[in-house]
């Protein structure tokens, strides 16, 4: 493939500039790639400037920023058999992005949706910060780039097929992969493909009026493969030779290895190596069982963890000190003070961790790996083998679920040491017990909330909260940093700048402050599917409900008062109508509402629960109304909206993580209570506020909403004010 | 020591050298590369493993090889009737179910036993199921699970699976009414069969006579 040749370069801002608007893949067909910045630019005009600080109003706006400079590198490509080829950049986790970016391209083209194949690229390192999977923002950085690439490819194919038949554009159609003339003839996309590469035509994304494949309900393109099992992931796949390895891990959260005696293990059956690595001792084998057996047999002393002894409870009074001081008076009467803690919470994936590395003796390394973030990836698997970044190739495999867990790369650098300490290819899986003793969480949180007001009106809105730093070193916290240092903000921590640009009260709550002390400790953690919303909106959603509580108002209506956007009264309105707010029920039942506004996207949840029995309080129906902006696909989007709400409920009512002793207590499912059939409510209702400015991000949107409608649905039926959670713990 | 296990996995008559306690989803995944059933915690509790053996739902993490001897086992790669799904897979697609998919074959197999079980399940029956989904699709596999069970016995003829939802009922199983593939259908030797697998009795074709 041919490089572009790098035409500006800035270096002291950071980010890398190329003035490219379109760049010719050495190909026999068609390629088109993305075009520079996000308008109709032409050749003459000046290199865009990223969008002035301003402009940016959220993290996902940051992200976006961050990728446009790489958008000419994503190519599209028909080939002569008319199929049409996008090599995505971004991890499957089960979200559908490969499924929405199929539509946009065979929107924007045309073209059947069979012929579309999207596939997730490999790490193209120079993509820089475009090969991100994270913060709901795929949708909303590739949505501009990839359908005027698809628009690009049309005009081109169309301008070949003019050629050919000798008449003007005007005239022509295009459907179903092919251009057709008013006399009947029809030439493929394939038959013209040749051609098309000569062209340099450009244009205009269709309006959304003229839509027939976006905005339309589409059952995922990997559907059959996902009901037959054929859908393959990384411990799936059959690369020759890999022998199954698993790593016996200390007792304790970062326990290092003492002595081992591995004498034993290596006598057993099918045993090929022991190795010891950084985070434990690896036995790989001819089967997983082999090698889990021989594991139990290993004889190993460990050094103490991290965090000492430390539980709960203490990191709990280390948060309690940490928080800063509540700053607003406090009038008699008038103010409304609340403390939330919420336990750490583990991603638990039902796929565990698991990598197939090849590292050879050529000194070239292969990694097999679901990955959010897999450049960083290559790099750190470059830096720890010793190796050129280019000796290593990382394929981009689809996840058994993330939730944010797959932004770090742990479980590949386990996997490559030990394929180069044994020179054969491993495929290195964790235990469910691994990803639960040692797997990284949602931090504990501790929240202080004071909220004053006088009359009917909210005078001011304070909340601090503190936590356990979230890791951000993953590629995403340097796309942040770099970024927003470009842009003349203050250097901080990639925490801090998450933390801003991703919190706001979304109501008109007076003087309202919002602000997190992190604090450092050696306890593994990422990103959890919405982030510091998860719980700092919980948090404040609560309040709300308490708030309207103390002024003698609906709960629903109080929010519809004093929301600040529009697109906020029309889901809270259209929920309150769907869910029959209001509506009479027995004792130990309630409804609870709760909203939440993030990724330039709206919802509000209302759900009902019974709670008759309280320590085992069932939610049996949950109501959504959304505003996404520009849906790709609303089935899609259903889905997300609703198992985010499975997460509301396990992170509300049942599922946390214990630190005992400097360890983690839970071992599985078994006592890692998330969501199961017995807790999802009988019905999920979701329903999709219709508005065409560009995609908002959906895919983590519904936690804070689902979470606080669940705890405030339970105060109501029971009485009673939750501050800790889950519930029942 | 290792020994000999012969047993049927999808109707395909295998034979494998194990120890007698390697569970079977080991066995299946390691030594016989069929890789459908998943790895999901291994000790019986997440049940991304599900797999039926006679007809019976089982979670292969914690069956011994030894348990199945001269058995059937069906993994969610033999629930289809080549390209014509069977109805819950049909209808896992007609609710669009799935996300990350990595739960679902287990899901499947635990919906085909619930089925074959009751033939109109419950919303208790469908809250027993105790299959784990962390992507949440819990109210899409309600629908699925009874759209399946609503489904019209499925008519002689075959013909592709389409629009249309239809398909067996658990009580009258397509196999029993596509005869080419019923006659050749043995039943194991050791007499302890279920009466094979119902709803994939299809996967039985080609199998030439019990061994043992
Ligand atoms: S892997 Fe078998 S039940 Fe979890
Ligand atoms: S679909 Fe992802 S775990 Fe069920």
């Amino acid at each position: 493939m041919a490089e572009p040749e790098p035409v500006a370069q800035d270096k002291s801002r950071g980010l890398r500039r190329r003035k490219f608007l379109t760049f010719l893949v050495a190909a026999p067909t068609l390629t088109v790639a993305g075009r520079f910045g996000f308008d109709a630019l032409t050749e003459a005009s000046a290199v865009p400037s990223l969008p002035a600080l301003g402009e940016v109003s959220d993290l996902g706006d940051v992200i976006r920023t961050a990728s446009t400079p790489t958008h000419h590198l994503m190519v599209l490509e028909v080939t002569e058999d008319t199929r049409v080829r996008f090599e995505l950049p971004r991890l499957e986790v089960g979200q559908g992005i490969s499924t929405s970016i199929a539509m946009i391209v065979a929107e924007e083209l045309d073209a059947r949706l069979d012929d579309v194949d999207v596939t997730l690229s490999d790490a193209r390192p120079e993509l820089e910060f475009n090969q991100m999977t994270g913060a709901s923002a795929n949708v909303r950085v590739l949505w501009e780039p990839v359908r005027r690439m698809a628009a690009d490819a049309r005009a081109r194919l169309v301008q070949a097929a003019a050629n050919r038949w000798g008449t003007s554009t005007d005239e022509l159609t295009t459907q179903d992969s092919a251009v057709h003339a008013p006399d009947g003839r029809s030439l493929s996309y394939g038959e013209l493909s040749a051609d098309a590469r000569e062209e340099s035509a450009h244009g205009e994304p269709k309006a959304a009026s003229e839509y027939s494949v976006v905005g339309n309900p589409l059952t995922r393109l990997d559907a059959r493969d996902i009901v037959t099992g054929k859908a393959m992931y990384a411990m799936d796949l059959p690369v020759e030779g890999a022998l199954p390895t698993v790593v016996a891990r200390p007792p304790t959260i970062n326990g290092t290895v003492g002595s081992v005696n591995a004498a034993k293990a290596k006598a057993m059956p099918g045993v090929v190596a022991v190795t010891t690595i950084p985070t434990g001792v690896a036995v790989s084998a001819e089967t997983f069982w082999d090698a889990m057996r021989a594991k139990d047999a290993l004889e190993i002393s460990w050094n103490p963890g991290s965090i000492g002894t430390m539980s709960d409870s203490d990191i709990k009074s280390e948060l309690k000190k940490a928080v800063q001081p509540l700053a607003a008076p406090k009038v008699r009467d008038t103010y409304l003070d609340a403390t939330f803690d919420f336990a750490f919470v583990n991603h638990a994936p039902m796929e565990v961790e698991s990598t197939v590395a090849d590292v050879r003796a050529d000194g070239t390394a292969e990694v097999w790996m679901p990955s959010q973030t897999p450049i960083y990836a290559q790099q750190v698997i470059a830096e720890t083998l010793d190796f050129d970044l280019e000796a290593v190739t990382v394929h981009v495999i689809r996840a058994g679920g993330s939730f944010g867990r797959r932004l770090f790369v742990d479980t590949a650098l386990e996997a490559v040491r030990v394929s180069q300490a044994i020179g054969r290819p491993v495929k290195l899986m964790r235990t469910r017990q691994d990803d639960m003793k040692h797997g990284r969480m949602r931090p504990r949180y501790h929240h202080k909330i004071r909220a004053s007001y006088t009359g009917g009106e909210v005078l001011s809105f304070e909340h601090r909260l503190a936590g356990v730093a979230v890791d951000l070193n993953h590629g995403l916290g340097e796309a942040l940093t770099a970024t927003l240092a470009q842009q003349g903000q203050p250097v901080g921590g990639a925490g801090l700048y998450y933390f801003n640009f991703s919190q706001a009260v979304p109501y008109n709550v007076g003087l309202a402050n919002q602000s997190i002390q992190e604090i450092q400790l050696d306890i593994p953690t990422a990103s959890f599917r919405s982030v510091y919303s998860g719980t700092v909106r919980t948090a404040e959603e609560i309040v709300m409900d308490e708030l309207a509580e103390r002024m003698g108002k609906d709960p629903l209506e109080f929010r519809r008062e004093i929301v600040k956007a529009n697109s906020g009264t029309t889901v809270l309105s259209k929920v309150a109508e769907a869910a029959d707010w209001g509506k009479a029920m027995p004792a130990g039942h309630a409804q609870g509402v709760a909203y939440h506004a993030e990724y330039r996207s709206h919802v509000a949840c209302v759900v009902d629960i019974d709670a008759t029995d309280a320590a085992n309080p069932r939610v049996t129906k949950a109501v959504l109304a959304a505003d996404v902006g520009q849906v790709i696909n609303p089935r899609g989007l259903e889905a997300q909206l609703m198992g985010a709400t499975m997460d509301g409920i396990a992170t509300v009512l049942q599922a946390g993580v214990h630190i005992d002793n400097g360890a983690v207590r839970e071992s599985s499912y078994g006592d890692y209570h998330w969501t199961k059939h017995r807790n999802a409510p009988f019905e999920v209702e979701v329903h999709i506020i219709p508005t065409t400015w560009d995609p908002g991000g959906a895919g983590e949107l519904a936690i804070p909403a689902s979470a606080g409608a669940v705890a405030n649905a339970y105060a109501r039926a029971t009485g009673t004010r939750p501050r800790s959670f889950p519930i029942s713990f | 020591m290792p020994k000999k296990f012969k047993f049927f996995v999808n109707g395909e008559r295998v034979e494998v050298d194990a120890e007698a306690d390697m569970p079977l989803l080991w066995v299946l995944r390691d030594k016989l590369g069929v890789t459908g059933p998943k790895y999901g915690c291994g000790v019986g509790v997440c049940r991304a493993c599900t797999s039926h053996l006679d007809g019976e739902e089982v979670q292969p993490c914690v069956v011994p090889v030894s348990e199945c001897q001269n058995k059937k086992v069906t993994t969610i790669e033999g629930l289809a009737n080549g390209e014509e799904l069977h109805p819950v897979q049909q209808a896992w697609v007609d609710a669009d179910v799935g996300q990350c998919g990595f739960c679902q074959p287990g899901q499947i197999m635990a919906a085909v036993a619930l089925l074959k079980r009751t033939q109109q399940p419950t919303d208790a029956d469908i809250d027993a199921i105790e299959n784990m989904c962390r992507c949440g699709t819990y109210p899409r596999m309600r629908t699925a699970i009874k759209a399946a069970a609503a489904m019209p016995p499925q008519k002689p003829g075959g013909g592709k699976p389409t629009e249309q939802p239809r398909g067996n009922g658990p009580k009258q199983p397509a196999a029993q009414q596509q005869p080419q593939q019923t006659t050749s259908a043995p039943k194991p030797s050791d007499g302890q069969s279920s009466g094979g697998e119902e709803d994939s009795g299809t996967l039985l074709d080609g199998i030439g006579s019990a061994f043992g």
